[in-house]
């Protein structure tokens, strides 16, 4: 960890993140509310020494400068927000059929839709259910602070290179907009980062590689998804994360991601107050789900109250890890609102005798 | 005493570019795609890019060219090979690009990535091969298809009033300031061959001179879907296409770049 | 020795007759033969016509054709 600490928004938390994970090629459309993003990749992006910043024509345009980039064997980074995301389904499908590494940034605004700019977790399904085409999976971190923000973006690049597969980061327009105290990752250096073989480099002195997601045999197509599958649980095994907090026994286990992850920490806190015995259980991976984890905690509670920003999305996850063994009400809100501590508790407070 | 005969052996004077390995080509009998992709390998061998050359292949008739190009390709969703080419080069300057386009990567679902390739005036070489069809899927129209010409979507021959007009993308890149070189050739007869072959390689020599954005279109015969043979549909090229897509150099701001 | 010579690969081969329009020699016809993948072929009808112009080998769609060209060595 470097000694350096900001005060900085999400978005801008999220971009010198990439910076120092070695990313030197960003390429993105302006949307709200991730546009300071791109603004600090204009300012910072060291250009004179090679880095590319590049407002592409369009989000599509930027998710295909990012294969471009990618298949080159460089660190490539591309952000936008719901409907931008939307346009680069196709894209991402195509990065995850070419077994290339890239980060996509969602700020997660209101929809469907032109919907608003206003925050919102409507892209759960978006994110976790491959938007684009075919049996493919990226994996999806959901970060509910600043300072997490930057830290999973700037680990976001070694997951990519490690499983040569498109990361979301999942975040959402109040994360993006907020400022904190952040205390950025040391910078790496090109000696630090992965080499790449499989790259089109150049092919001096070795025989020509191919980027390519095309296979026209069905048993060459099987073996290829059959390949990525192998390593989609290898994933699972070792990269799924949750944070939970709270006693084993608690009188309801919330559960939460993101900027509502936060909120609910609250929820505790004001719970407490009125004798309510309350945990919280947070993804921080959104694929993997951490399924295993969220079993073993259900097994003491009654009740597995899930809220989100949204019309009911991620509660299809709680509900297809538990089953039937325990109770799995939902409260939400999509359209933009956050729904305050006060206005969950009185949820919880249905549940609780 | 007879004179000796003179001193005489049998040279190879055309033979398989060495960046070309021996798989077949895919393609029909007579389509313009294997001269176009031969005259590619041949310059990339007398420019000596071999090691250096990044290809993309689009999504089309040529989107299996990775097979037979013995260079690092590759091969991007429909349409976006000049987004993926920008990418390319933008992350490895050092590299040779080319893009590889046809009537509807590079006019239809592609334009906006075309265009603002061109309009950035993108270090690239953009080959677009022009046969006024979409040919792997079937003969349908392009936007470059013929008015009057009968395609497998336009089977009364297409109209203006519904579908409008032939898309004169290189005229159209030509208005930009970005693009350093736009030329139109042909490869229906051998002088046309030549002359394509040079304005191959003047792309990439610009390319390798950092003069900015070049775009060579070739127009090209599909016998297949146009229901001629090869011969004939070189013969419409001549006397129907090019009347359209009118040949020769449309820019070459080379001398201010 | 013949001034030039086509050499065929009638498995690359797929019969488009390009080069029988570009020989300026009329060397080149088709072989009454089938390669594997069911193309008639061409081969050097006229083979002492042949004066290595190359004109068959540019045209051709399909990289089948090689050709020669006698040079003199002194």
């Amino acid at each position: 960890m470097s000694s350096d600490k900001l005060l900085m928004r999400g978005n801008e938390a999220i971009a010198e993140a990439a910076l120092r994970a070695g990313c030197r090629n960003y390429f993105a459309y302006p949307i709200t509310p991730q546009a300071e993003l791109l603004e600090w990749m204009a300012e910072k992006m060291p250009q004179k020494e090679g880095g590319t910043f590049l407002q592409a024509e369009s989000e599509i345009g930027a998710i295909n400068m990012v294969f471009g980039a990618s298949a080159a064997g460089e660190r490539a980074m591309t952000s936008s927000s719901s409907p931008g995301i939307s346009l680069k389904q196709e894209g991402i499908s195509y990065l995850a059929g070419a077994d290339l590494p890239a980060v996509i940034v969602n700020i997660m605004r209101g929809g469907p839709g032109l919907g608003n700019i206003r925050p919102s977790q409507g892209d759960y399904f978006q994110a976790t259910r491959g938007g684009g085409h075919g049996d493919y999976r990226t994996i999806v971190l959901a970060p509910s602070t600043v300072p997490e923000a930057a830290q999973l973006t700037f680990e976001a690049f070694d997951l990519a290179d490690k499983y040569r597969l498109p990361v979301v980061l999942l975040a959402d327009g109040m994360i993006g907009q907020m400022m904190e105290p952040v205390s950025l990752p040391t910078p790496l250096e090109e000696k630090d980062l992965p080499e790449k073989p499989w790259a089109v480099s150049g092919a001096a002195g070795r025989s020509p590689n191919t980027v390519n997601s095309l296979a026209l045999g069905a048993a060459e197509l099987g073996q290829a998804n059959e390949r990525r599958e192998k390593r989609y649980e290898e994933i699972k095994k070792k990269e799924t994360r949750e944070e939970i907090v709270g006693s084993d026994r608690p009188d309801l286990l919330l559960v939460s991601y993101g900027t509502m992850g936060r909120i609910a920490k609250s929820v505790r806190r004001l719970a407490a107050e009125r004798g309510i015995d309350l945990a919280l259980f947070r993804p921080i991976t959104l694929w993997p789900f951490p399924q295993n984890r969220l079993r073993q905690l259900s097994k003491e509670v009654n009740t597995v109250l899930t809220v989100e920003m949204s019309s009911g999305q991620l509660i299809e996850d709680v509900r297809l890890s538990l089953g039937n063994e325990v109770e799995t009400p939902f409260y939400g809100k999509s359209g933009g609102a956050v729904p305050g501590p006060g206005e969950i508790l009185k949820e919880v407070e249905k549940y609780v005798p | 005493m007879s004179p000796e005969p003179p001193a005489e052996e049998m040279r190879k004077v055309f033979s398989r570019p060495a960046s070309l390995n021996e798989e077949k080509f895919t393609y029909c009998p007579g389509c313009h795609h294997g001269i176009i992709n031969r005259l590619i390998g041949e310059a990339i061998d007398e420019l000596e890019l071999k090691e250096e050359t990044v290809g993309t292949a689009p999504v089309g008739c040529s989107v299996f060219l990775y097979r037979w190009f013995d260079i690092d390709v590759v091969q991007p969703a429909h349409g976006r090979v000049s987004a993926v080419a920008t990418g390319i080069k933008r992350a490895n300057p050092e590299l040779t690009v080319f893009a590889y386009q046809g009537d509807g990567d590079f006019t239809s679902i592609g334009t906006g990535n075309s265009v603002h390739a061109a309009n950035r005036g993108e270090n690239i070489t953009v080959f677009f091969v022009n046969n006024t069809l979409y040919g792997m899927t079937g003969g349908e129209m392009a936007p470059t298809t013929l008015l009057g010409q009968k395609t497998s979507t336009t089977p009364e021959g297409r109209n203006s009033k519904d579908f409008g007009y032939p898309l004169k993308m290189s005229e159209m890149l030509a208005t930009l300031e970005g693009p350093t070189y736009i030329t139109r050739q042909a490869v229906y007869d051998v002088p046309h061959i030549k002359k394509a072959k040079e304005a191959i390689k003047k792309g990439f020599r610009y390319q390798l001179q950092g003069k900015g954005y070049s775009l060579i279109e070739l127009l090209s015969a599909c016998p297949t879907n146009w229901g001629l043979d090869p011969v004939q549909a070189n013969r419409h090229v001549k006397e129907k296409v090019e009347q359209v897509f009118p040949l020769g150099d449309i820019v070459d701001r080379s001398e201010e770049r | 020795m013949p001034e030039g010579r086509v050499e065929v690969d009638s498995e690359r081969c797929k019969g488009c007759g390009l080069c029988i329009e570009a020989c300026p020699q009329e060397v080149l016809g088709f072989a009454g033969k089938f390669n594997s993948d069911g193309y008639e072929y061409v081969e050097m009808n006229d083979a002492p016509a042949c004066i290595g112009c190359g004109f068959c080998g540019i045209s051709c769609p399909d990289v089948a054709l090689t050709v020669y060209k006698k040079y003199r060595t002194d």
